[in-house]
């Protein structure tokens, strides 16, 4: 077994017990996280609200890799490029073709699946970190596609296109940013609750089987193959429904927006967030978007050391990320109840 | 209910009166968030970390150089609050950032943030905010754009005008020439292909061959081979750093020796000629609009004997040889110069106005004679270079200041 492979192993004696609570959060606390998000927003700046916003995006792309690794076991260094082959179906869409910014997002996780499935079918071959090498490749490779020549018409090559940012509909009262927030956090929360039934189903216990015993899972009838292809299909189609979000939150799209370090901070934000913790996706999305600005503002010429010093403290205080804080909390509030 | 209105009414009065006075008596100060009695707030974005950071240079001696001016008094009494964040050269980074310096901090403007596509993310919504977008430190053209933008600015001298420069040279120099060129096909390659073609106008046939490269390529030897069949005998080498070493060698190993042209981009005696081969770089021409902070034909200048008193009081540590350095300092000495034009009218609308009404500025390290003007429908402060043979071991200039305006 290799050591990324334990990573994934080790801490889920717990989930052939009780699959449904280790993936995810009680329903009283789901739901006041919910009304956090719903109610915040209205009392801060626009500038908290479109970080919030971001937080919720990269929380999407998290939890799409989350699926994939924490789920099905199979690495992917690669999610940069699903998310700018979203990002990029929306900007086209919205400023070539003039098709409103929510049809938009639908078409992306279409594509983004079929490339996602795609690029299982060869990949199937490959296992652990030779997997995770040719999914590297896919991150490296993608910003240059990008500005090939005979897509530049579309693309707009390295300049990049503007994407414009959608006012919010029926006259409501409410900036973009809110509104956009707002659209994001439905179209998060569809996500999770889909993503939560599809790994307490069928097809996820299924990938689970893979992940723990790829062998064990095949003479037990499962169709490796297809459960393995299908995991990155969804994986895919989710990131590249974040990436289409990112896109017109962020109002441009560009190459250097998606290169390998987006693929590197999404799979940071997924180990310190708990591996195939499905909430976890989120605290790791804080870390990635709010860790660098603290490192920038202790030290604006060590920001990346510093960084590295507080990822390595994570690692090594707490291995399995916020889900090991989480159950270390759910038993001392147990140990309170009981005095 | 009567009797209380009678009362209220001339506390009403009293009100307005006062609130006429006080308007009255700040007319001559107008202020927009980020500017106050005692303070101006100046947010900047610079790839400190990422594969850019050897730049970040540029915003350390712009920090260094707001530091001089508040220690001697600040800009009409006011200090300048910098703040510069780090977006790793990643054009959401940017969004982010600059939404954080204008939404959060409260910033009167943004100035010299770096890069093109990082730029290019935060233009539209720094025209939508309505916030100045200052001296952009980016080559492109697209800066140049008051219609469209009119809340964004350049500062150097865009691809654009360097390449049109070049054009003029060789009308001058060589009439009957035939230009060979080798361009990175990108927004870098293509700005000065078209200001080379602007440039020549008329004669753009004296281009007997364009030849693009992708940077993504290993080597360019069999473009460059290429080109030498073609019958050119200018070369003209549109190149980032690595690929302009290349050509300068590859040329000399089939023993072409055209007169040979390279951006400014890849000026870099120890980032290209060097490793190319100071014996086979013998001649080859560039231009230039900053001293050169290692040479010591600078050594008796004024603005340079000012700008290395400043660097030895308030940046020790600076490398004298890192361009960014000279850039950083003309950079902010442009900004220092638009504050204090605006006098005590700091809002947004007069900080633009006055940026676009610079009039024969020199800061102290461009090159003697290049002096930076704009107007309303001008906003491109630099546009003249000078040319530049190298020789021995350095760049030497040559010949006159050039314009790469088209009337002249």
């Amino acid at each position: 077994m290799s050591a990324a492979e334990e990573v994934v192993a080790e801490g889920h004696e717990a989930v052939e017990a009780v699959p449904k609570r280790a993936m995810t959060l009680g329903t009283g606390t789901s739901l006041v996280v919910l009304a956090a998000l719903l109610i915040v927003p209205m009392f801060v700046k626009n500038f908290i609200i479109f970080q919030m916003t971001m937080l919720l995006i990269y929380g999407l792309a998290v939890l799409a890799l989350n699926i994939l690794t924490g789920g099905s076991g199979q690495f992917s260094l690669g999610q940069s490029a699903f998310y700018a082959v979203g990002a990029y179906t929306s900007a086209v869409l919205m400023e070539h073709a003039n098709i409103n910014y929510a049809l938009t997002i639908p078409i992306s996780a279409a594509v983004c699946f079929a490339f996602g499935y795609l690029f299982g079918k060869p990949a199937l071959r490959l296992s652990g970190v030779y997997l995770a090498l040719a999914t590297f490749a896919l991150a490296t490779a993608m910003p240059q596609l990008l500005k090939l020549n005979f897509l530049e018409h579309w693309t707009g090559g390295v300049q990049g296109l503007v994407v414009t940012k959608p006012d919010a509909p029926f006259g409501l009262p409410m900036s973009q940013d809110m509104w956009l927030y707002y659209f994001t956090l439905i179209v998060t929360v569809a996500i999770y609750i889909f993503s939560v039934n599809l790994l307490r189903s069928r097809s996820g216990r299924a990938f689970m089987a893979i992940r723990d015993n790829e062998i064990a899972a095949s003479s037990m009838g499962v169709n490796v193959a297809l459960y393995k292809t299908l995991a990155f299909g969804v994986s895919a189609g989710i990131t590249g429904v974040a990436g289409s979000l990112g896109a017109i939150a962020v109002q441009f799209v560009a190459p250097d927006s998606y290169t390998i370090t987006l693929a590197i901070s999404l799979f940071l934000g997924m180990v310190v967030g708990g591996v195939g913790w499905l909430p976890g996706s989120f605290i790791g999305a804080a870390f990635i978007i709010f860790v660098p600005n603290m490192a920038e503002s202790i030290s604006k010429g060590l920001s990346g050391a510093v960084f590295g010093v507080l990822l390595f403290l994570v690692i090594y205080l707490v291995p399995h990320g916020a889900r090991q804080v989480a159950i270390l909390g759910q038993q001392l509030v147990g140990k309170l109840r009981k005095n | 209910m009567a009797a209380v209105r009678s009362q209220v009414a001339p506390l009403w009065a009293a009100l307005v009166l006062c609130t006429a006075m006080s308007s009255e008596a700040l007319a001559q100060k107008k202020y927009d968030s980020g500017a106050s009695d005692t303070e101006i707030k100046i947010g900047n974005i610079m790839p400190y970390s990422g594969p850019a950071s050897a730049y970040a240079a540029i915003g350390k001696t712009e920090e260094a150089y707001f530091n001089k001016v508040n220690a001697e008094g600040g800009i009409n009494g006011r200090k300048i609050k910098f703040i510069s964040y780090d977006d790793g050269y990643s054009p959401p980074k940017t969004v982010e950032q600059a939404r954080k310096l204008v939404e959060s901090d409260n910033v009167l403007l943004i100035f010299g943030s770096l890069g093109t596509s990082t730029n290019g993310a935060i233009r539209k919504y720094m025209n939508e905010k309505k916030v100045p977008q200052l001296f952009v430190a980016s080559g492109a053209s697209k800066w140049n754009d008051p219609k469209q933008y009119p809340w964004t600015m350049g500062w150097q001298p865009s691809y654009v005008s360097e390449a049109r420069i070049y054009a003029k040279y060789i009308m001058k120099e060589k009439p009957d020439a035939k230009i060979g060129v080798l361009y990175q096909n990108d927004d870098f390659g293509k700005d000065y292909l078209k200001g080379l073609k602007e440039g020549l106008g008329p004669k753009t046939s004296m281009i007997v061959l364009e030849e693009a490269y992708d940077s993504s390529e290993p080597t360019i030897d069999e473009r460059v081979v290429k080109l030498k069949a073609s019958g050119a005998d200018v070369f003209i080498s549109i190149t980032s750093p690595k690929f302009a070493a290349q050509g300068i060698k590859k040329a000399a190993e089939i023993n072409w020796h055209p007169m040979q042209i390279i951006s400014n981009v890849s000026a870099s005696v120890s980032g290209v000629l060097e490793p190319a081969g100071i014996e086979i770089s013998q001649g080859i021409l560039s231009a230039t609009y900053t001293k050169d902070g290692s040479d010591p034909q600078w050594n008796g200048d004024d603005g340079m004997k000012k700008f290395y008193n400043f660097l030895a009081q308030y940046q020790p540590k600076a490398d004298k040889l890192d361009a960014g350095v000279v850039f950083g300092y003309a950079a902010a000495q442009t900004m220092v110069k638009v504050l204090q034009m605006c006098g005590d009218d700091l809002t947004r609308e007069n900080v633009m106005k006055q940026a676009a009404s610079l009039k024969d500025f020199a800061p102290d390290t461009l090159l003697p004679g290049i002096k930076i003007n704009t107007a309303p429908d001008d906003f491109a402060p630099i546009e003249q270079l000078q040319m530049m043979r190298f020789k021995g071991k350095r760049w030497e200039l040559f010949g006159d200041i050039i314009s790469s305006e088209m009337s002249q």
